[in-house]
């Protein structure tokens, strides 16, 4: 069998026996910044707009959920079961589907809406990236289908980076079986290196920072 | 030097239009990667680049050992993994498994490792259809060509190339606007998405601590092709495993950085088994594929262990005056540029193309801007070497082989014996038959030497 032949062959280049214990790894490496609040708050502003995102700053949830509706300008949407989007009121504005538990139902669902809108776990401050694990209250499809993604997170989830988003999570696969970190748009360069928007993820994304 | 790689080069070079092309769109990543790890936007990348050096030191000097842990922590997860020494069982494994589950339609999304076994090809002639759905990869299969480049494959066709390519192969009207281009594949490919059984995939990094395989990408063409089929199947060298998930906080800083000048791609997946209860959507069934199609003939040898290091962000190949002049598709493999220039004949054996070490000014270039820090040029001297030697011990080229070592060791003495050297200089150029001289592209020695003119100073 081919897993047995391929270890022996490593085992016998590096000079390894079987199950040999090995030196501990170099140690991990994670430095987090001291950054104050507003400063990650403009972080991730300067950040997401650099990519053409949009990035706005709601005071409560009651505003959060009016902002939201402005956004939406009356397109369909698709919102993912995050018990905070329910708190805002952005899952029961009009237009607005969402409760799916089935994945059949929810692709079709997010194959017809315009816009999909989630939470997110954790919003990385020095480069505007938005954690999502996928679990009954976030679905993976729903920031991927349709052509914009709107996500409203709490400002209480803000870190400052990857450094500190591997401390407060050291092991992403005991949570859920997807973490997916979003930076911006979806985008391709393929063609001359000219920058095109929205290729096969949502081209639009827009975070409203709640709080 | 075969003749094909001679041809290829001299091709590529006399390509006007081609040049300016590669020139271009290398130089655009190049200067992208030079202002995203400059001191003030990134003050710790030194640090950065030896820490993500030991890592991939430690792990593959103890490569069993994490390969044993990745697949404990993904079969823990409900994922399965299947070991392959070659193309033949990678092939063979997808091609059952299909089967198996009546699997028609297969999404891809960018994969050197499939590139390697040319998996699409051995799909093709088993009935089915694998589509490329990476915007470059794209147009690459719809051309019938090969990647061009490791991380923009497409470098060197313009609009208008693709507008031939869209108006051959998908019987449209011609099409030149970039965005509407782009536009066009997105509704061709989120049609194979949504009927697709299989999606395939490649991995920038397994997770050993975590049993995850994870994929950096821009497009989404990579969260698409392992959330919406039924069935995920990860292709994988082995190679590129890491210890821990908090390793990733090194990697991804410098991956994306590396490739384009990004300080994070748009979308990095970590993913660790299939669906699990509870969670709404994603793929039923999880496989990752560990792949040694070669790589194991790289271990033995400590310093030349090192070109398992990595991570595919094409840097060197942007920054390497030699891959800025003869492209891509000039080079023998899938791995281009100096990376290519190591990989290819340490995978396939230096038989394969003797002349590939040699295809290169030994600059440094590549090493310096190489997130892990191989030592290319190292290896590129160790190969030459290793060429030489088999040619010797074929006794093809002996004679000369013995000349040269001669002529070096000659050298070797003069130049450390300032007096002898002052006077064999002159009798050496006066001494080089003309014959030589012509074929070396050596000028006619001026009147005077340089240390004739330096002593008058």
């Amino acid at each position: 069998m081919s897993r047995e032949s391929i270890l022996h062959r490593v085992r016998t280049a590096v000079g390894r026996t079987e199950d040999q214990p090995i030196p501990e790894p170099p140690p991990v490496r994670l430095r987090i910044p001291q950054v104050d609040r507003e400063a990650r708050l403009q972080s991730v502003r300067r950040s997401l707009e650099a990519l053409a995102a949009k990035v706005h700053f709601a005071v409560t949830p009651r505003a959060a959920r009016d902002l939201v509706e402005t956004l939406l300008a009356g397109r369909n949407a698709v919102a993912s079961n995050a018990p905070y989007l329910s708190e805002c009121g952005v899952a029961n504005l009009p237009g607005v589907r969402t409760g799916f538990r089935d994945a059949a139902e929810l692709r079709e669902a997010c194959t017809a809406a315009l816009v999909g809108i989630t939470s997110a776990d954790y919003v990385l401050a020095d480069t505007g990236t938005l954690v999502l694990l996928s679990s009954n209250s976030e679905a993976r499809l729903i920031s991927l289908l349709p052509p914009a993604h709107i996500a409203v997170v709490p400002s209480s989830r803000m870190l400052t980076g990857l450094d500190e988003l591997f401390t407060v999570l050291p092991s992403p696969a005991d949570a859920s079986s997807s973490m997916v970190l979003i930076t911006g748009p979806s985008r391709t360069g393929d063609i001359e290196q000219i920058l095109v928007r929205g290729v096969h993820g949502p081209g639009e994304l827009t975070v409203v920072l709640v709080g | 030097m075969s003749l094909e790689f001679d041809r290829k080069i001299h091709e590529a070079l006399s390509n006007q239009k081609l040049q300016l092309k590669i020139y271009a769109n290398t130089g655009r990543m190049k200067e992208g990667r030079e202002a995203s790890v400059a001191p003030d936007v990134l003050p710790d990348y030194q640090e950065l680049r030896s820490q993500a050096n030991a890592l991939k030191r430690h792990a593959i000097d103890h490569l069993d050992h994490y390969l044993e842990e990745f697949e404990r922590n993904a079969e823990a997860r409900g994922g399965k993994v299947f070991w392959a020494k070659d193309a033949t069982e990678v092939a063979d494994f997808i091609l059952s498994l299909a089967r198996e589950r009546e699997a028609r339609l297969i999404v891809k999304s960018k994969s050197m490792t499939t590139e390697e076994v040319d998996l699409n090809e051995r799909l093709e002639h088993h009935g089915l259809e694998a589509v490329e759905t990476d915007l470059g990869e794209y147009i690459m299969q719809l051309a019938g060509e090969r990647p061009f480049h490791i991380v923009g494959p497409a470098l060197h066709k313009d609009r208008y190339d693709v507008a031939d390519i869209f108006e051959k192969h998908l019987g449209i009207g011609r099409e030149t606007v970039i965005e509407n281009q782009a536009a066009i594949a997105r509704a061709r490919l989120r049609a194979k998405f949504l009927a697709a059984d299989l999606g395939i995939s490649g991995a920038n990094f397994l997770v050993a601590d975590s049993g995850a395989v994870v994929l950096v990408e821009n497009e989404g063409n990579a969260r698409l092709t392992t959330t919406a089929p039924r069935i995920h199947v990860a292709v994988a060298g082995i190679e590129k495993v890491i210890p821990r998930a908090q390793d990733l906080a090194v990697f991804l800083k410098l991956l994306a950085r590396s490739a384009t000048g990004q300080a994070l791609s748009v979308y990095t997946s970590f993913l660790s088994g299939p669906r699990r209860r509870g969670e709404i959507d994603g793929p039923e069934e999880f496989y990752v594929v560990l792949v040694d199609n070669g790589r194991t003939r790289l271990l033995p040898d400590r310093g030349k262990r090192q070109s398992l290091y990595c991570i595919r962000c094409g840097a060197c190949l942007n920054t390497c005056p030699v891959y800025r002049r003869i492209g891509g598709h000039s080079f023998p493999w899938v791995y281009a540029g100096p990376i290519g220039a190591i990989l290819t004949p340490q995978f396939l054996g230096t038989a394969h193309e003797p002349a590939l070490p040699f295809a290169s000014s030994l600059c440094g270039a590549c090493a310096e801007v190489c997130p892990v820090k191989i030592d290319i040029p190292k290896v590129l001297l160790e190969l030459r070497h290793e060429v030489r030697r088999s040619e010797a011990r074929e006794k093809r080229g002996g004679a000369a082989v013995r000349l040269e070592r001669l002529a070096f060791r000659v050298f070797a003495w003069l130049a450390t014996h300032p007096r002898a050297y002052r006077l064999a200089a002159p009798l050496g150029v006066a001494l080089l038959p003309a014959r030589l001289r012509e074929r070396f592209g050596i000028d006619e020695p001026p009147a005077r030497s340089f240390r004739q003119l330096w002593s008058r100073r």
